[in-house]
């Protein structure tokens, strides 16, 4: 049962540095100045420490069905995450939330035109 | 220390942890100036909660619990996308109707 060892200790630290990553994002969420870097931290950080946690979780299983089932929702959190975060902050700026002072380019301002 | 009890001290810190930046994520959805930013700290809420379940299932030995946080990832991407979506209906209708709300 040496291997399992191996296998509880990597899980131990997947599952440390998953914790770690929902910290970030939670601190990042909460000292960000605005919104869209707010969402910057908390879809990109949290993305990763839900995944470790499952990697965590499947490997400490030491089942293949179960790692499997892991994988499929690493898979899931990886393609959802962005396509929400693209969503909100569409619909974020479309409905005139403004970024903050330091943001240059704006790609989307209504007030200029569109080139597309 | 053997690498089961590695493990399970793990799983304590990570509860620990995962509660404080819970907190904070609850911090920002009572503050958020705007709907979106209390949208975006639910959403975080529900990426958090996935990983919650992970280290429950750990702690327990359960792996049943893997398919209740998938079954919590597809909930949370279908709420922010609804939650995105009334953001962007919410607004009120331009002048002149220029513009589509898609």
């Amino acid at each position: 049962m040496i291997l399992a060892g191996i296998v509880y200790y990597i899980a131990a630290i997947l599952l440390l540095a998953g914790c770690l990553f929902a910290l970030l994002a939670a601190v990042g969420i909460v000292r960000l100045p605005d919104l869209y870097t707010r969402m910057h931290a908390a879809s990109k950080a949290g993305a990763v420490a839900a995944g470790m946690a499952l990697l965590a979780a499947g490997l400490a299983s030491l089942d293949v069905a179960v790692a499997l089932r892991a994988i499929l929702g690493i898979l899931f959190i990886l393609l959802t995450t962005p396509i929400s975060a693209h969503l909100l902050a569409r619909a974020a700026l479309l409905a005139g939330i403004r970024p903050g002072a330091e943001t240059r380019v704006n790609d989307l301002d209504a007030n200029e035109p569109r080139q597309d | 220390m053997s690498g089961a009890e590695v493990l399970l001290h793990a799983t304590t810190v990570s509860l620990v942890v995962l509660t404080v930046a819970m907190a904070l994520a609850v911090v920002r959805l009572v503050r958020g100036p705007s709907l979106a930013d209390r949208i975006l700290a639910l959403d975080l809420i529900t990426t958090l909660a996935i990983g919650y379940i992970a280290t429950f299932a750990i702690r327990t030995g359960f792996a049943l619990y893997l398919d209740i946080a998938i079954a919590i990832g597809l909930v949370g991407f279908l709420s922010t996308v609804a939650f995105a979506r009334y953001l962007l209906s919410r607004r009120l209708p331009p002048a002149g109707g220029a513009e589509e709300s898609r």
